[in-house]
């Protein structure tokens, strides 16, 4: 390695610290910040509560063992509503691909349920449905498949038509076309559209627990806001940007493990 | 006399948009023989594309006859981009033919294996078509289609995505290829010069609706390889008379 390439180096690295010596930086002084102005009563701790009483307020539902139970009942919707709009996302998606006078149809209403703030229908969920887990699931089923379903369609409609040809010409059959050409092809789509739903999952599990839950990080959320125990509510707030801080890097680690060495 | 393969018979196309109906091919009429070369060549929109499109049961005739002289006569079209799929080794993108049409026997793997080995492709059987240069994914395609031992083979301007000078270097294998395989051929092409240094015979066609303007069986040797028949005597002849044929106004 020449010096100047080592000089590089060095100072790339040195960077990529600064950066993140930063950012600690940020994180600390806020929350150094926040304590200070809260002790010295020049803000109001009651209604903006404080980092040492969020931590006491967290500490203490672990003590009584609730704290997982809420994370584990907001994991496991987020989770199901993942799994179940990807997996109707893509059937859906191909059954628009094969059936074009069906996309034709259903484009306007698609549009419109995609434009729709999907919160204005939770009580007719709740209605329906019942209070139950299954209205919050439906709930974030709503606002994350139809996202999915419009991007892997779209997928499905930008495949190479040169390629397609060269399956026609070779008189692939439809389930052919489907698992040589299509399918394969959208891979990339496929995996991108996992970082779009797992964001719209949260969203809806959210909006479902403020509707109707008995536990969950939303339920915390509300129920802090009825009592005025605004701990909890920061409490609730700061556990959720851990969540989906966490589940973000986990989907961005899948993507770049499903498509190394592919593409 | 050779033995003729198909018979094209007062061939008509047309087309039907919200905006009226379009003439696309107006009564072509066209013998082929065995071991053929044939080029057509037509200005830009005259519809040559069609007309290999219909030989290759894409698109549907609207008037005519097209008869096969041999029983199930195969047809192996190549088209105009390499269009190998990004995600299959180069070993698994000649086979696709085969796979769609569940022929893919150990004897034909073998046969593809070959034909890979034959042209220099051996070694980058298990890479991806990414690693490849344009020259290398266009002899990939061909051999794609020789898979399939094709009787006639159709070719849709196939080094039109290929910059002048692998252009040359490509059409030149490729006509080496075919000719070692004994393959009968129908080329089309806009290129004139690419025509001449190719075919056997060259087909004239005129602007659309496409008609055939005029046929010029080639006089230069057919051993010449391609690049050597551009520096034949004949060759500015040719070129000459079906660039007046063509009638191009710019």
């Amino acid at each position: 390695m020449s010096e100047v390439q080592k000089k590089f180096m060095r100072r790339q690295k040195g960077e990529k610290y600064l950066i993140l010596l930063i950012q600690i930086l940020i994180v600390g002084g806020f929350f150094g910040l926040w304590e200070i102005l809260a002790r010295h009563k020049i803000i109001n701790e009651f209604i903006f509560s404080s980092p040492s009483k969020i931590w006491q307020t967290i500490y203490d539902l672990m003590l009584a063992g609730n704290l997982f139970h809420h994370i584990f009942t907001t994991l496991y919707e987020i989770l199901i509503a993942f799994v179940l709009g990807i997996i109707l996302g893509f059937i859906i998606a191909i059954i628009l691909y094969e059936l074009p006078l069906l996309a034709k149809i259903v484009d306007p209403f698609l549009t419109m349920l995609n434009s729709l703030p999907k919160v204005a229908i939770g009580p007719l969920i709740i209605i329906i449905a019942g209070a139950r887990t299954k209205s919050i699931i439906i709930m974030a089923l709503l606002i994350n498949l139809i996202v999915s379903i419009i991007t892997i369609y779209n997928g499905f409609l930008n495949i190479d038509p040169c390629k397609l040809k060269l399956l026609d010409s070779l008189k692939a059959t439809k389930m052919q076309k489907l698992t040589k050409l299509i399918i394969p092809a959208s891979y990339q789509t496929i995996i991108s559209s996992l970082k779009l739903n797992i964001s719209m999952s949260q969203i809806g599990v959210i909006m479902g627990e403020f509707l109707v839950s008995r536990a969950g990080i939303g339920y915390l959320i509300i129920y802090g806001t009825q009592v005025f125990n605004l701990s909890l509510v920061m409490s609730g707030i700061l556990i959720l940007i851990i969540i989906s801080f966490i589940l973000y890097q986990i989907v961005t680690y899948l993507e770049h493990l499903l498509l190394k060495n592919k593409f | 006399m050779t033995k003729s393969l198909l018979t094209i018979k007062n061939l008509k196309k047309n087309y039907h948009t919200l905006n009226g109906e379009i003439e696309a091919i107006d009564n072509i009429s066209l013998d082929v023989c065995e071991g053929e070369f044939i080029c057509i060549v037509g200005s830009s929109g005259c519809g040559k594309s069609t007309l290999l499109n219909i030989l290759a049961n894409l698109e549907t005739k609207s008037a005519g006859e097209i008869n096969y002289h041999q029983k199930d006569l195969k047809i192996g079209y190549m088209l105009q981009e390499d269009a190998l799929f990004p995600w299959l080794t180069i070993l698994d993108n000649a086979l696709l033919g085969l796979v769609i049409e569940k022929k893919d026997s150990p004897e034909n793997i073998k046969y593809v294996k070959e034909l890979l080995k034959a042209y220099g492709l051996a070694e980058f059987q298990d890479k991806y078509p990414r690693q490849l240069s344009g020259g290398m994914k266009q002899r990939v395609a061909l051999i794609r289609t020789l898979a399939t031992r094709p009787d006639i083979l159709l070719l849709d301007e196939p080094f039109s995505a290929l910059d002048y000078q692998s252009r040359l270097a490509v059409s030149n294998d490729v006509y080496q290829i075919i000719k070692k395989e004994h393959k009968t051929v129908i080329m089309i092409t806009h290129d004139i010069a690419e025509a001449i240094s190719l075919a056997s015979r060259i087909i004239v066609l005129s602007k659309r609706p496409a008609k055939i303007k005029s046929v010029y069986e080639l006089n230069l040797s057919d051993t010449l390889n391609p690049i050597a028949r551009r520096q034949a005597p004949e060759f500015s002849k040719y070129y000459e008379k079906i660039w007046k044929d063509l009638d191009i106004n710019v």
